[in-house]
C-alpha cells in the first residue's frame, strides 16, 4: 500500500519531467500550424536539450559562482514544485510536505534565482529581463495567492490533493467565485510562463523580451536546464489547472493499476487540450506594451481578490 | 534567584559602559568592551532561553529604588523571556561582529559607553513590573540609541536624523505615559499587578489602545510615525543599526503585545482587532514601496523594518480580532504567526545590515549607484548577504517563508469571524500582505543584485577586500539560523508555545514536534501543512542529481568568454543596469499612484553637444501631507507667540497674575 504510493509518486517526479519538453513542443507545433507553416516536430525540444547538454559552457568573464549553481536551484524548485502538484493521482505520499502556498513560493524561489543570475553578468539585457520580470511577478503572485484564498475557503484546506478530492467528490457546482478565480489562474499562467500577450517565448528582439533577457547570456548545459525548468512551470501551470478546474479521470489513492493507467491517459489528454488551446489563444491576439502588462495582471489581482471576497460574503456563491 | 542575576547582568552592563568611557582611547579598549558586551549578552541569551524550555512559573522581585511609595518592580514571565531571547540574541552576535568592525570606528568615545548602556536600556524594558521602570529603562532605551545615532553629528543628515528622532521618541513616551496613567485608574497602581486588576470600562480600555499604538507604534514604526526610523537606523554605525532595526523595533512591539494583550486583559470589542490590522497592512505595503524606491542600502533596509512591522502588526490584529470574538484556537495561530515573524525579522534584519557594514567597511559606500560586483572579492559576505535576503524575501526553505505562510493560514481561517467589516478587511489585507510579499522579492532581487553582481561602478567597489573573520563568523550564524527555523519551525512554533498560552488564556497550538517528520501542522493535517526538511532535502537531491548527471554524462568543460549580450557587449559599466532603472518598471505601476512619481527626458536638440538628462520627481505622501503642514504650523505658532519673550518685568507680572485668575476661575466652575 504505501510502496505503491511512493511508486506513483515517483512515476509522477518522472513523467513531469519526461513530458515537459513534449508539451512544449507539442504547443510549438500546433502554433506552427495555425500560422499555416509546417513547424519542427514535437519531439524538437528533445533535441535541442541533448544538443545543449553536449555543448560547452561559456561563461561570460564578469560571471560569479551564483551564476553557474542558479541553474541548478532554478531546476530543483521547479522539478519539486511540479511534482508536488498532483497530476494524475491524488494522494500523493509527499503531497503534505507543501501545500499551494508553498508551491507559489517556491515558484518564487526559483525567479528570485533567475532574475538574479540576470544582473549577474552586468549587462544591460539581463537587467531589463531581471527588472521586468519582478515587476509582472510583484502582480502575478498576489494574484495566484488569492486564488488560492479562494480555493482554500471553498475546500478548507489549501493542501492541492485534497483541493483535488473535494473538486472531485464534493457536489461543488457552478460558483461565481470559481470562475473569478479560474479567470485569475489564466491569466496568471499566460504571464509566469512568458507567454503572448505579457511575454514572446520565440522573440529575440531586444526591447520585447522579459524571460529571454535574463536568460540571454546562458549557454551548453546551463541553458538546458533553464530550458527544462521553463517546460516544468509550463506542465505545472497546466497541472493546477487540470486537477483544481477539471479533476475528472484522477485516480485517487489506493485505486487499482487500471485507473491509474487510465488517469495517465486522462492527463495527457487534458496537457494536450490545454496545450491547443494555449497555442490558440497565442495565435489570437498581439503582443502588449510593457507597460500595459501591470493593467492586464492588476485585472487578475482584482478578478482573484473579487473571488475571495464573494466567499467571505457567503460561502455560497 | 534567576531574576536576580538577570538584574545583575544588567547592571553588568552598565558597567561595561562605564569602562567604556575610560577605555575609548585605549588601543585595545574597544574590543573589551565587544568581548565583555558579547560574554553578558549570550549568558542572557543562555539564561532566558533556559528558562522558556522548562516552563516554570513567573518570578518577580521588587527592589527599594525609585519613586519612594511604588518601589521598582521586575518580573520574569514567559513573554519578557522571549522577548529576551530575542533581544540578546542580536546583542551577543552585532559585539562579536563589533570585535572586528569596532576597530574602523573614527570616533569610538562617541559609541563605547553608549552601546552596553543601549543594551541594558532594552533588557531593562523587558523585565521592568511597573509604569515607572518601565518608561524609565524605555528612556535609557531611547536616549541610549539617540547617543548612537548621533555618533557621527558633524555629518547634518544624521544631526537632522537625531533631532527628528528625539521628537518622535518624547511623543511615543508622552503616549506611553497617558496610556500607564489611564491603565493606573483613579487610585494610581502604578504597577502591573495592580493594572491587570483595575477594571476598565470599554471607552477608557479603546483610549489605551490607540495610546499603545501610538506610542508603542513610534517606536516600531508604523506607518504614519515611521518618518525617524529610516533616518536615524542607517546615521548609526553598522552593528548598531543591526540592534536598532532587528532588536529595538521588537522591544516596541514587546511594549505594545504587553499593554494591549496583557495588561489590559481580554479585548471586547471586535474593531481593535480591525484598526490593527487596517494599519498592519497599510504598513506593511508604504513600507515595502518605500524600500524600493531607495538607493542607500542602509536606508532601504530601515524601510523594510517597516514592512516587517506592518507584518507582526497584522497577525496582532487578527489574534485580537479572534479573542474578541472567543475564539482562542485561532487567536493562538495569530499570535504564534506575530511572534515567528518577530524571531525571524530580528534574525535576517540583523543579518543584512551586519552585511552591509561589511560592504561598507570594505568600500566605504552606502550607495548602491557605486557599488556592484561585490560578490567577487567578497564572496563570504555574499553568500550570507544572498541569505538573508532570500529569508526576507518569504522564501522556502527559508524561516521567513513560514512566518508569512502561518499569517496566511491565520487568514485563511477567519470567515468564521462574524462581523461583516471585518469578513471585507481580512481578505483585503490578505492581497495587501501577498503583494508586499512580492514586492520585497523585488525589493531584494535590487538589494543583492545592484550591490554584489554584476561589475564594478566604482574604483572603490573593485578594490573591495573580504571582511574579517569575526564578521563573517557573526553573520553565518545568523545565516544558519535562517534555515534552521526555516528547515524545523515545529521546534520554534512549540517554543512559543508558553508565550502564546499567557497571552490567550492557556490556548495554544498543538505541539508540534511529535508530528511524523517534523511537519508543520498548525490547524489540523486535513488543512494545511508545510515540512521545510523535506522540501530542502527534495531540492538539495534534485540539484545535485541533475548536476552530477550532467557532469558525469554530458558536458562537464566550462569556457570563459566576453560577455554576449545580443552581439554588442558593452565596455563601460556605466551601461548596467542601476538601483533606480531595476525599480523603474514597479515606480512607474505603483509609484505613480503612491508617490505622484514623475519622470521627465530632456533630449538637446540635433547637433547640440549637451547631455540627454533623465529626472525623476518623488513625492513622499506621508511627510507631505501630513508633517509639514503639522511643522507649518507649529512655526507659525511660535513666530505669533515669538514677542512673549521680549516682554517687560511688568508684563510677565500680569501674564502670570492672570493665568492664575483663570486657573482659580476654572477650578470653581469644574467644582
Amino acid at each position: 500500500m504505501a510502496l505503491i504510493d511512493y511508486l506513483v509518486q515517483g512515476c509522477q517526479m518522472a513523467l513531469v519531467l519526461l513530458l515537459a519538453p513534449l508539451l512544449t513542443g507539442w504547443v510549438r507545433w500546433v502554433k506552427a500550424r495555425l500560422l499555416r507553416r509546417r513547424g519542427p516536430s514535437p519531439l524538437q525540444p528533445y533535441r535541442d536539450l541533448f544538443k545543449l547538454l553536449r555543448k560547452d559552457v561559456i561563461l561570460a568573464d564578469s560571471a560569479s559562482w551564483l551564476f553557474r549553481i542558479a541553474p541548478y536551484l532554478i531546476f530543483a524548485a521547479l522539478w519539486v514544485a511540479a511534482s508536488l502538484a498532483p497530476t494524475f493521482a491524488g494522494g500523493l505520499p509527499f503531497s503534505w510536505t507543501a501545500d499551494l502556498i508553498a508551491i507559489v513560493a517556491l515558484l518564487g524561489t526559483a525567479r528570485f534565482f533567475l532574475a538574479l543570475a540576470g544582473l549577474d553578468v552586468g549587462t544591460s539585457f539581463g537587467g531589463i529581463g531581471s527588472s521586468r520580470e519582478m515587476m509582472i511577478a510583484s502582480l502575478a503572485e498576489p494574484a495566484m495567492l488569492m486564488m488560492v484564498f479562494t480555493l482554500s475557503l471553498l475546500a478548507g484546506t489549501t493542501e492541492l490533493s485534497a483541493v483535488a478530492h473535494f473538486m472531485m467528490t464534493a457536489h461543488v457546482g457552478l460558483r461565481m467565485s470559481l470562475g473569478l478565480s479560474l479567470m485569475a489562474l489564466v491569466m496568471v499562467a499566460i504571464a509566469e510562463n512568458a507567454r503572448i500577450p505579457v511575454d514572446n517565448p520565440a522573440t529575440h528582439l531586444e526591447l520585447t523580451m522579459v524571460h529571454e533577457a535574463m536568460v540571454l547570456e546562458y549557454s551548453g548545459r546551463h541553458l538546458a536546464l533553464i530550458e527544462l525548468g521553463a517546460a516544468l512551470k509550463l506542465v505545472l501551470y497546466l497541472s493546477l489547472l487540470g486537477c483544481i478546474f477539471a479533476p475528472w479521470g484522477m485516480a485517487m489513492a489506493g485505486a487499482g493499476l487500471n485507473a491509474y493507467l487510465i488517469g495517465v491517459a486522462v492527463y495527457v489528454a487534458k496537457l494536450s487540450a490545454g496545450g491547443v488551446l494555449l497555442a490558440l489563444f497565442e495565435t489570437s491576439i498581439a503582443k502588449m506594451r510593457v507597460f500595459r502588462v501591470d493593467q492586464f495582471l492588476g485585472a487578475a489581482l482584482m478578478l482573484g481578490l473579487l473571488g475571495a471576497l464573494l466567499l467571505f460574503v457567503s460561502r455560497s456563491l | 534567584m534567576l531574576l536576580s542575576f538577570l538584574l545583575i547582568l544588567s547592571i553588568a552592563l552598565l558597567g561595561i559602559s562605564a569602562y567604556g568611557i575610560v577605555s575609548s582611547r585605549r588601543p585595545q579598549g574597544s574590543r573589551r568592551v565587544y568581548a565583555a558586551t558579547f560574554a553578558v549578552c549570550a549568558l542572557f541569551l543562555l539564561l532566558a532561553s533556559g528558562y522558556l524550555a522548562v516552563r516554570p512559573q513567573a518570578l518577580s522581585l521588587t527592589l527599594p529604588l525609585g519613586l519612594p511609595w511604588l518601589g521598582m518592580h521586575f518580573r520574569l514571565d514567559a513573554l519578557s523571556a522571549f522577548f529576551l531571547v530575542v533581544v540578546n540574541l542580536g546583542g551577543a552576535v552585532a559585539s562579536w561582529f563589533a570585535l572586528g568592525y569596532g576597530q574602523h570606528e573614527r570616533a569610538p568615545e562617541r559609541v563605547l559607553p553608549f552601546y552596553p548602556a543601549f543594551l541594558a536600556g532594552m533588557n531593562l524594558v523587558l523585565l521592568a513590573d511597573d509604569a515607572f521602570s518601565f518608561l524609565f529603562a524605555w528612556e535609557f532605551m531611547s536616549l541610549g540609541s539617540w547617543a548612537l545615532v548621533m555618533a557621527h553629528h558633524r555629518d547634518s543628515a544624521n544631526a537632522r536624523a537625531g533631532y527628528l528622532y528625539l521628537v518622535m521618541a518624547c511623543f511615543g513616551t508622552l503616549a506611553l505615559l497617558l496610556a500607564f496613567g489611564l491603565l493606573a485608574g483613579p487610585d494610581g497602581g502604578y504597577n502591573f499587578a495592580a493594572m491587570r486588576a483595575q477594571p476598565m470600562t470599554p471607552g477608557l480600555s479603546a483610549l489605551v489602545l490607540a495610546l499603545a499604538l501610538m506610542g508603542a507604534g513610534s517606536k516600531a514604526g508604523l506607518v504614519p510615525l515611521h518618518v525617524w526610523l529610516p533616518l536615524a537606523h542607517p546615521a548609526a554605525p553598522s552593528h548598531v543599526s543591526a540592534l536598532m532595526s532587528g532588536v529595538m523595533t521588537k522591544v516596541a512591539v514587546y511594549g505594545f503585545i504587553r499593554i494591549v494583550f496583557d495588561l489590559l486583559g481580554e479585548p471586547v470589542l471586535w474593531w481593535w482587532g480591525g484598526v490593527v490590522l487596517a494599519v498592519g497592512g497599510v504598513t506593511a505595503v508604504l513600507g515595502v514601496l518605500y524600500a524600493l524606491m531607495q538607493h542607500d542600502l542602509k536606508r532601504l533596509l530601515a524601510y523594510h523594518t517597516v514592512e516587517n512591522i506592518g507584518i507582526i502588526f497584522i497577525g496582532l490584529g487578527l489574534a485580537l480580532a479572534f479573542q474578541a470574538n472567543l475564539m482562542y484556537f485561532n487567536a493562538a495561530l495569530a499570535l504564534t504567526a506575530a511572534l515567528f515573524h518577530v524571531l525571524n525579522h530580528s534574525v535576517f534584519k540583523s543579518l543584512l545590515f551586519l552585511g552591509t557594514g561589511a560592504v561598507l567597511a570594505a568600500t566605504g559606500e552606502r550607495d548602491m549607484e557605486r557599488l556592484g560586483g561585490l560578490i567577487h572579492p567578497m564572496p563570504w559576505t555574499a553568500l550570507a548577504f544572498l541569505i538573508g535576503s532570500a529569508a526576507i524575501s518569504a522564501l522556502p526553505p527559508l524561516n521567513g517563508f513560514v512566518s508569512e505562510w502561518l499569517t496566511f493560514q491565520a487568514i485563511l481561517i477567519s470567515p468564521e469571524l462574524p462581523q461583516w467589516f471585518l469578513k471585507f478587511l481580512v481578505p483585503a489585507v490578505g492581497a495587501l500582505l501577498a503583494l508586499s510579499a512580492a514586492l520585497a522579492a523585488a525589493c531584494f532581487v535590487k538589494a543583492f543584485g545592484i550591490t554584489f553582481l554584476g561589475r564594478p561602478r566604482s574604483p572603490v567597489a573593485a578594490q573591495a577586500r573580504e571582511t574579517d573573520r569575526y564578521a563573517l563568523t557573526a553573520m553565518f550564524v545568523l545565516a544558519g539560523l535562517c534555515l534552521a527555523a526555516g528547515v524545523l519551525p515545529g521546534l520554534v512554533v512549540d517554543g512559543l508555545a508558553p508565550v502564546v498560552g499567557l497571552l490567550n488564556g492557556g490556548a495554544r497550538l498543538t505541539s508540534q514536534h511529535s508530528q511524523p517528520w517534523l511537519t508543520l501542522v498548525p490547524v489540523g493535517p486535513l488543512k494545511s501543512s508545510y515540512n521545510g526538511f523535506l522540501l530542502l532535502l527534495f531540492m538539495v537531491l534534485s540539484a545535485v542529481a541533475a548536476a552530477w548527471l550532467i557532469h558525469r554524462f554530458a558536458s562537464d568543460t566550462t569556457r570563459r568568454g566576453p560577455a554576449w549580450d545580443c552581439g554588442f557587449p558593452e565596455t563601460s559599466p556605466m551601461t548596467q543596469y542601476t538601483a533606480g532603472s531595476f525599480a523603474q518598471p514597479i515606480r512607474r505601476v505603483f509609484g505613480s499612484i503612491v508617490f505622484q512619481a514623475r519622470e521627465r527626458v530632456t533630449m538637446p536638440p540635433p547637433g547640440d553637444q549637451k547631455a540627454a538628462r533623465f529626472e525623476v520627481e518623488l513625492h513622499d505622501p506621508i511627510w507631505e501631507r501630513l508633517y509639514q503642514p503639522l511643522a507649518d504650523a507649529v512655526i507659525a505658532l511660535s513666530t505669533r507667540f515669538n514677542y512673549l519673550q521680549y516682554l517687560t518685568i511688568r508684563h510677565y507680572l500680569s501674564l502670570v497674575f492672570g493665568a492664575l485668575v483663570l486657573l482659580l476661575l476654572g477650578m470653581v466652575i469644574w467644582r
